[in-house]
């Protein structure tokens, strides 16, 4: 199915704000806006919903304490209790100060590896896959905002003009 | 809206009338360019030396630790003295990106990309040394959690040497996951400004087709301040164990709780001067004294001043408490440090840890470049000091004054630490021709609050910024996209007579998403339709959710299992 998308260029980033809230304000739906930079307020003027990815590190993090835990209890408490310099194993409790260091390293490990990869994948980030900013100056100096266009193409080319857009293009593409 | 303003009092960060276009530019020159005739001198002699520590690691590892200076009194001594040097050097990089991210400090956006990567680069040195140290490096894979081929013994988590293998190995790979995470955004600034074909697809390829699309910034910018909560306690838990190694044991001048604060405040202490010696030279080279300003380098004088007097106090503590507790061999260890044998490497300690710094309290000296750098060198010399005077000085005369010694180092001693000290630049004059060396994405998002051109502008009382009503410029551009087949338009049409056009002059749309089992993508593809209200889905019946599943093609059936219509009606009502 293909669909018609307005793309308006803008060169600075107060400009971009104002002219996201006015659409949004004007009740178009805003598909997508490509920046060189995080704009700070942007994410909420557009109203996408707030990222639930530190969430998901506590999760992890949580994991990893878990994951140590039982790795330690298993190897010097369960399956091969030794006696160390006097001190020999007990209980996990008993013993735990000893295990500190490394439920902590593992936590950290967990929870920040999975957050990582969590983000990657959530985000379409890997190697070999191909940028999709539709021009190369959203890297440089540009912001581009992405309005599907439905029939109402020159009231929307219109207000986008009111906004400042150095430039607008609109194009045809398959939808994903 | 995020508001540009600072209190005029702060000095510019990034100088020079410089806009968004002129940061990519000047910091995509040093990758764009060619690398000049010192850039070469330099690496060869980097290189040089780091085949020196190859061959000397070679050497080492076929004839045995025997090639060293050890011996049976001193059984450690440069190699751990070198892997704590470089661990504790490692520890600006996080230290700058996180802690300095947390408390929101701007400068550290010119800085924290390259103090990050001499981070990893010099965890790669430490790492060196403990495994050459195993003697049988190909077995180093035992100190991994995993049971022997005789029987399930495992590894001693009790030992504070396995706490280093997991605090180090968590370190050096948390550290490049937040590097690389940071350098997406940049790579793909010079992925979308390359213009040879090679360059375009290895800058694709490191980039992970980084786009930049709001959510992206959106995660981003959470991942990297949940990433810096937890690289923090990390930073600081690294050089804890690290001092643990010699603290939990019970050799005089060792056996002391003060080691995890003296070794960390050392580790900064070590790791800023490191960051200023190479940013020194990289902001000449570079051509980026408009971004790494006399401010930043003053700010990190300022930090390497205070950790230095916490590594005085440190010191001075430890005397005290030697002599407090009452303990003759505690309180010999250390009037054998002041006045023994070794009393020169003390001395040269106390003189670059502890006095050498004390002269960035003038600002004419902490401001001064030729100065800063002869101070963050003579530092880095006294850190290594320090690591000789604990480890070689606690050790040389031990228990039994019949074993006490001296020792002296082997040019394979010496040759392992060039080597290292050569691999380290390698990389890093690799990392300067390649990388973008400033978070150029950072750099911009504080350009109108802290760049001297907006700084300008303000004070000026001029508009940062002015919409003006363009008459831009409309290019149509078609893709090739699949022209939806006519068979397809019939049928949307006969969809929308039953359900109603959407007209948007008139018409609001709703959030489709709303109805329970539309989706974003449904969502999208009933706008593609032309469906944007609930009134439109609550007209729908058997026969347009039909003709909607062969539009669509996707999840046929779904429409009506979730009764879409009657959703839509009760959420039209509610409005």
């Amino acid at each position: 199915m293909a669909s018609k998308v307005i793309q308006a260029f803008y060169n600075d980033d107060d400009v971009l704000m104002h002219a996201v809230k006015k659409v949004k304000a004007a009740k178009h739906h805003i598909e997508e806006v490509y920046c060189p930079f995080p704009v700070h307020g942007l994410d909420k003027a557009m109203g996408l919903a707030p990222t639930r990815i530190a969430i998901t590190s506590f999760m992890y993090g949580c994991l990893g304490l878990i994951v140590a835990i039982v790795m330690m209890n298993y190897i010097m408490i369960s399956d091969w209790p030794q006696d160390i310099g006097g001190k020999p194993s007990f209980t996990y409790l008993q013993n735990m100060p000893a295990f500190v260091p490394i439920m902590f390293e593992l936590t950290v490990f967990f929870a920040a590896h999975l957050m990582v990869i969590t983000f990657y994948l959530r985000s379409k980030l890997w190697p070999f896959k191909k940028a999709e900013n539709p021009d190369v100056r959203t890297t440089d100096d540009h912001f581009i905002m992405e309005i599907e266009v439905h029939g109402n193409e020159a009231a929307l080319k219109e207000l986008l003009q009111d906004t400042g857009a150095v430039e607008i293009n609109i194009s045809e593409k398959s939808s994903h | 809206m995020a508001s540009h303003y600072e209190a005029p009092i702060r000095k510019p960060l990034v100088l020079g009338d410089k806009g968004y276009h002129d940061v990519t530019v000047d910091i995509a020159a040093p990758v764009e360019g060619r690398a000049n005739k010192q850039w070469w001198i330099v690496f060869t002699i980097a290189f040089v030396a780091f085949l020196w520590g190859v061959g000397c690691i070679i050497y080492t590892i076929s004839t045995g630790i025997g090639t060293w200076g050890l011996n049976k009194t001193v059984g450690w001594a440069w190699d751990i003295t070198n892997f704590v040097w470089w661990v504790g050097i490692g520890h600006a990089g996080t230290l700058i990106s996180a802690v300095l991210l947390l408390f929101r400090q701007k400068w550290r956006m010119a800085i924290n990309r390259s103090a990050e990567a001499m981070t990893i680069f010099s965890v790669i040195q430490a790492g060196l040394f403990p495994i050459i140290h195993m003697g049988r490096p190909w077995l180093g894979y035992w100190v991994l959690p995993i049971p022997n081929q005789f029987g399930s013994l495992w590894v001693n988590f009790n030992s504070p040497l396995l706490w280093d293998v997991f605090a180090i190995s968590t370190y050096l790979s948390v550290s490049l996951v937040f590097w690389w995470t940071g350098l997406l955004p940049d790579f793909a600034m010079i992925r979308d400004r390359a213009v040879k074909p090679f360059q375009k697809k290895i800058y694709s390829l490191v980039s992970f087709g980084w786009s930049g699309r709001a959510k992206d910034w959106q995660r981003f910018e959470e991942v990297s301040l949940v990433l810096a909560g937890l690289a923090t306690p990390l930073v600081l838990s690294v050089h804890t164990i690290v001092s643990f190694d010699f603290a939990t044991s019970v050799i005089p001048g060792w056996h002391t709780t003060i080691f995890p604060p003296y070794f960390v405040a050392g580790a900064i202490f070590s790791g800023f001067a490191m960051v200023n010696t190479l940013l020194i030279i990289a902001r000449k080279v570079c051509h980026l004294e408009a971004y790494i300003t006399v401010q930043h380098i003053e700010l990190m004088n300022i930090v390497i001043m205070i950790t230095g007097s916490i590594v005085g106090c440190a010191y001075i503590t430890e005397l005290f408490m030697a002599w407090y507790s009452g303990v003759e061999y505690e309180q010999y260890a250390f009037l054998n440090r002041a006045t023994g044998p070794y009393w020169w490497a003390y001395w040269a300690m106390m003189t670059c840890n502890v006095f050498s710094p004390q002269f960035m309290w003038f600002k004419k000296l902490r401001t001064s470049i030729v100065f800063s750098f002869l101070i963050s060198i003579v530092v880095n010399i006294g850190m290594w000091f320090e690591r000789f005077v604990i480890i070689v000085t606690s050790l040389h005369r031990d228990y039994l004054p019949s074993s006490w010694t001296m020792f002296s180092p082997t040019f394979v001693d010496i040759g392992i630490f060039i080597g290292t000290i050569g691999f380290f630049f390698t990389l890093f004059l690799l990392y300067a021709r390649t990388f973008p060396i400033i978070a150029q994405a950072e750099v911009k998002s504080i350009l109108k609050s802290s760049g001297e051109r907006y700084k300008k502008l303000r004070e000026a009382g001029k508009p940062l910024y002015q919409i003006n009503k363009t008459t831009a410029p409309v290019n149509t551009v078609v893709e090739d996209a699949p022209a939806p087949s006519a068979d397809t338009d019939a049928q949307v049409s006969t969809l929308l007579d039953t359900l109603g056009t959407f007209d948007p002059g008139t018409d609001t749309a709703d959030d489709l998403k709303r109805v329970k089992g539309i989706g974003p993508l449904m969502e999208k593809t009933l706008n593609g339709i032309g469906i944007f209200t609930f009134a439109q889905v609550g007209r729908m019946t058997a026969k347009e959710y039909d003709l909607l599943d062969s539009i669509t093609g996707s999840f046929p059936g779904r429409a009506q299992r979730d009764d879409w219509a009657g959703q839509a009606r009760t959420l039209n009502n509610n409005e």
